[in-house]
């Protein structure tokens, strides 16, 4: 498969928008489909369909085989030491929940200090909010510098002898940086800090290895990597699997059910209640294959090309003001334009068949320390190619003209 | 044009050069409004005199341009009229927004009917009506939140 040609592989892009060809930058938000994970649902729900680890008909070992492939594809593609790290969720959001729920629960107490920063989203904020609200915890945030990454410095002066967990983002999701996650881990493992990684924009464009990075959790998005809706990864090593107390009850996450006593299945299936989302799961095999066919790498080089195209010919534009300047950046432009608001600018570039986000992105804190209330956001995807900038550029110049700029 | 249609030449005016921006002296209602999914925010401020009339009227906030021309129309128009007709004209232009519905209140001239309904193209784009009926919907808050 031709990184180059891969948009063909994505139905979408058959429709014209508003008359015009789509130009699809809003992948950080959430990605397209390939034919391959589409084909997938409906071929599933066609031949192999029934719930998964209960029954014993015929349908049901298929459709429980190709669950659990899943999982071990997954433990594959990040590298993870045992298939029983792998947790399918329903989101990022809710593998950032499950670890804040349930090692909240256990180890966080009053005083107890999360250290997280000022690049995350509010899915890796939020929920230590709550321990915050039960339990008198106290978070921090270690700062973002002018160019809109968090160092490693920073992370450091604030670790204390009440930091009980460290919440990181691997990619923010508006300034595009690159956090130093390894030196983040080493720092936190020679303190015994364990090390939460919001890896909801990571995973899609980085290469992602467990062995390497050394995480003790680290949360994944599917719908953002080309695959289902609805379905989320949490890895979490091995060591807390036992230790830590469910997130949710409910059928298969049990082990024995007695009106006095309930005991509980071991980890995954202990955080697994209720039937999972099983065709979203099957077909994410099939978005794990589309990447490892075009491979990560390439992935990456492609989206640099273009992004690094994107912001040179976007710096040209004098009334275009690209937000941070991170040494290292993945595929997220975020831009405001002097004197036009982010929500007018997303609806003129619709007009023009440009897909992009405004607003705060669901990081207000971080907008809050820009001193802006929104931004626009141009993020790319495999399928996003040179002359996408190009129409943007051109889209960009027709809301001056609206705009009479 | 759609798109010409919801950026008209009076949308871009007021949105540029927002009328009653700011806290108006001796107001004695106001309220907040601010739409979650984007951040826009918008703070009205009143003053609402012994014969039920609104005195004064302005606003403070952000946001896009729809927004910031909503607050700043909804000001003009209703700043000095009678309470009951306040209310009126903010179902009107509700109704507006939502349905096929034109400005048919009597005592505006054409020239206000016009600046009301150039927010009218806001049907168009469903993701924006917001926009352009928080000021309105705050407004109507702020009647019932005396200071």
């Amino acid at each position: 498969m031709d990184i180059k040609n891969v948009k063909n592989e994505f139905p979408i892009f058959k429709q014209k928008i508003n008359g015009k060809p789509l130009v699809y930058l809003d992948s950080a938000n959430s990605s397209q489909k390939p034919n391959s994970v589409i084909k997938k649902i409906s071929n599933f729900y066609e031949t192999e369909y029934s719930n998964v680890g209960r029954s014993v008909h015929s349908l049901a070992v298929k459709a429980t085989n190709r669950f659990e492939e899943t999982r071990d594809k997954v433990k594959n593609f990040i590298n993870a030491q045992h298939r029983e790290e792998i947790i399918f969720t329903k989101g990022a959001t809710d593998s950032i929940n499950l670890i804040a729920s349930s090692f909240g629960e256990k180890f966080i107490n009053k005083g107890d200090e999360i250290l997280t920063t000022e690049l995350e989203h509010h899915s890796n904020y939020v929920p230590w909010n709550f321990l915050r609200e039960k339990k008198g915890a106290i978070i921090k945030f270690a700062e973002v510098n002018k160019n809109g990454e968090v160092e490693i410095d920073e992370i450091n002066k604030l670790i204390t002898n009440k930091t009980k967990i460290i919440a990181i983002t691997h990619l923010s999701n508006v300034t595009g940086a690159i956090t130093p996650l390894k030196k983040v881990v080493d720092l936190a493992k020679s303190k015994n800090i364990p090390v939460l990684v919001d890896g909801t924009q990571g995973a899609p464009h980085l290469k992602v290895d467990m062995q390497e990075l050394g995480c003790d959790f680290y949360a994944i998005s599917c719908h953002k990597m080309y695959g289902p809706n609805g379905l989320g990864i949490l890895y979490a090593k091995k060591k807390w699997l036992d230790v830590l107390p469910p997130y949710q009850g409910g059928g298969g996450m049990i082990d024995e059910v007695r009106k006095e006593v309930v005991t509980y299945a071991e980890g995954p299936t202990k955080f697994e209640a209720g039937t999972l989302q099983t065709a979203e799961v099957v077909s994410f095999s099939e978005a794990i294959n589309f990447i490892e066919k075009l491979g990560i790498q390439n992935i990456l080089a492609h989206e640099n090309e273009i992004m690094e195209y994107g912001i040179e010919k976007l710096k040209k534009n004098n009334s275009v003001n690209i937000i941070g300047n991170p040494k290292n950046r993945g595929s997220v432009i975020s831009f405001t334009i002097k004197g036009i608001h982010p929500h007018d600018i997303a609806t003129i570039l619709d007009d023009d068949g440009v897909a992009i986000r405004a607003g705060h992105h669901c990081c207000q804190i971080l907008h809050d320390k820009l001193g802006i209330s929104a931004t626009a956001r141009a993020s790319l995807g495999v399928y996003n190619s040179k002359e996408d900038i190009d129409i943007l550029c051109k889209a960009i110049d027709n809301c001056k003209k609206v705009f009479n700029i | 044009m759609e798109l010409r249609e919801l950026y008209q030449e009076i949308i871009l005016d007021h949105g540029k050069n927002p009328r009653n921006k700011g806290r108006c002296k001796e107001f004695n209602y106001d309220a907040k409004g601010h739409n979650p999914l984007c951040g826009d925010k918008v703070h009205i401020f009143l003053k609402l005199n012994s014969e039920q009339q609104v005195e004064n009227l302005s606003f403070e906030g952000e946001g896009c341009a729809i927004s910031l021309a909503s607050a700043s129309i909804l000001t003009d128009i209703i700043k000095g009229k009678e309470l009951n007709l306040a209310k009126k004209i903010t179902e009107n232009f509700l109704d507006m927004v939502k349905n096929e519905v034109k400005i048919s209140i009597n005592s505006l001239s054409d020239d206000q009917k016009t600046t009301i309904m150039s927010l009218s193209g806001v049907k168009q784009f469903p993701m924006r009506v917001k926009c352009a009926t928080m000021a309105w919907h705050t407004f109507t808050s702020a009647l019932n939140e005396k200071k």
